[in-house]
């Protein structure tokens, strides 16, 4: 399984997530935000978290007019999958890969800590390692996580089982304590807690590791 | 020619700083603030010297970038 780990200027969580997916066995490519093509035989794309181009006009809002974003979109548009952790949950919604948009947290306070999740679906390759209800424990650390979207976009995630985790102790306002949602194929998920900041024990908890372990047994459609 | 657009949330879409900004002015003593919404304001410079190409173009930028219009609407001004 091959691992397309995107760094833009700014990016900060892209060697985790690199270690994240080597620690379960994936082969890792790093990838400069200037190219405009994916390494050959990419089966998932990670876009990191960190503050790309600054968050300057809206976090994520840059680098989704990056040269590599066309290069992610294409990949998705083949049925490839896509992972988004923190800043890479805003730049994919700034892609319009997935629904919805990311806000300043409800409290306004930069919130950095472990967090419990529910795992709200194991239909996807991204959760399927859980069972659905079961808890996991991911740090996060964002100050726009406050995931809004319209009662009809809403109503599609929840009707469609699109929700992948929940927040049990909602951190930041999200509506429908929302902390992650898949697209449409279940291929792209874009999540603001950090499953590779819990995959070894020296990180305060390893429930991270069955997620990796999960995509990395993957392959992309052709 | 030059451009200001104004970014704003659409109504309905929470507006946590805004909120803020109407307490902070409530604990100053300003009394009667009913609502605060914040947005932004972006000026633009531009080779265009057609008023109807120049708006077209902003109003371009602002569907590729300037706004998210998820939850963001705008206006356009040719100043």
């Amino acid at each position: 399984m091959l691992a397309a780990v995107i760094t833009f200027p700014g990016s900060n969580c892209d060697r985790d997530l690199a270690r994240g997916f080597e620690l379960a066995g994936a082969r890792v490519v790093r990838v400069w935000h200037k190219e405009t093509a994916l390494p050959a035989g990419t089966d998932i794309v990670g876009v990191p978290g960190g503050f790309s181009y600054g968050d300057y006009l809206r976090c994520g809002a840059i680098a989704a007019q990056s040269p590599v974003a066309g290069a992610i979109a294409a990949h998705a548009a083949r049925g490839g999958f896509v992972l988004g952790i923190c800043n890479g949950f805003q730049v994919l919604t700034e892609m319009r890969l997935l629904p919805g948009a990311l806000m300043r947290n409800a409290g306004l306070s930069f919130v950095c800590k472990p967090v419990r999740l529910r795992v709200a679906t194991a239909d996807s390759a991204f959760t399927s390692a859980y069972a659905k209800g079961s808890e996991v424990v991911f740090p996060v650390a964002h100050h726009d996580g406050n995931y809004t979207i319209d009662a009809e976009g809403l109503a599609r995630l929840q009707g469609e089982d699109r929700v992948a985790f929940r927040y049990i102790d909602n951190p930041n306002g999200s509506m429908d304590d929302i902390a992650g949602v898949l697209s449409a194929n279940r291929r792209v998920l874009g999540m603001m807690p950090h499953p590779e900041r819990a995959v070894e024990a020296v990180q305060g908890g390893s429930d991270g590791s069955a997620f990796f372990r999960a995509l990395a047994a993957l392959t992309a459609p052709v | 020619m030059k451009a200001r657009v104004h970014v704003m949330l659409k109504d309905g879409v929470l507006d946590p700083q805004g909120a803020a900004v109407r307490h902070a002015l409530a604990t100053l003593g300003f009394a009667g603030v009913e609502g605060v919404r914040q947005g932004k304001v972006i000026d633009l410079d531009l080779a265009a010297t057609d008023r109807a190409v120049a708006e077209a173009e902003v109003r371009a930028m602002c569907e590729r970038l300037l706004a998210n219009t998820v939850i963001e609407k705008y206006d356009v001004e040719i100043i």
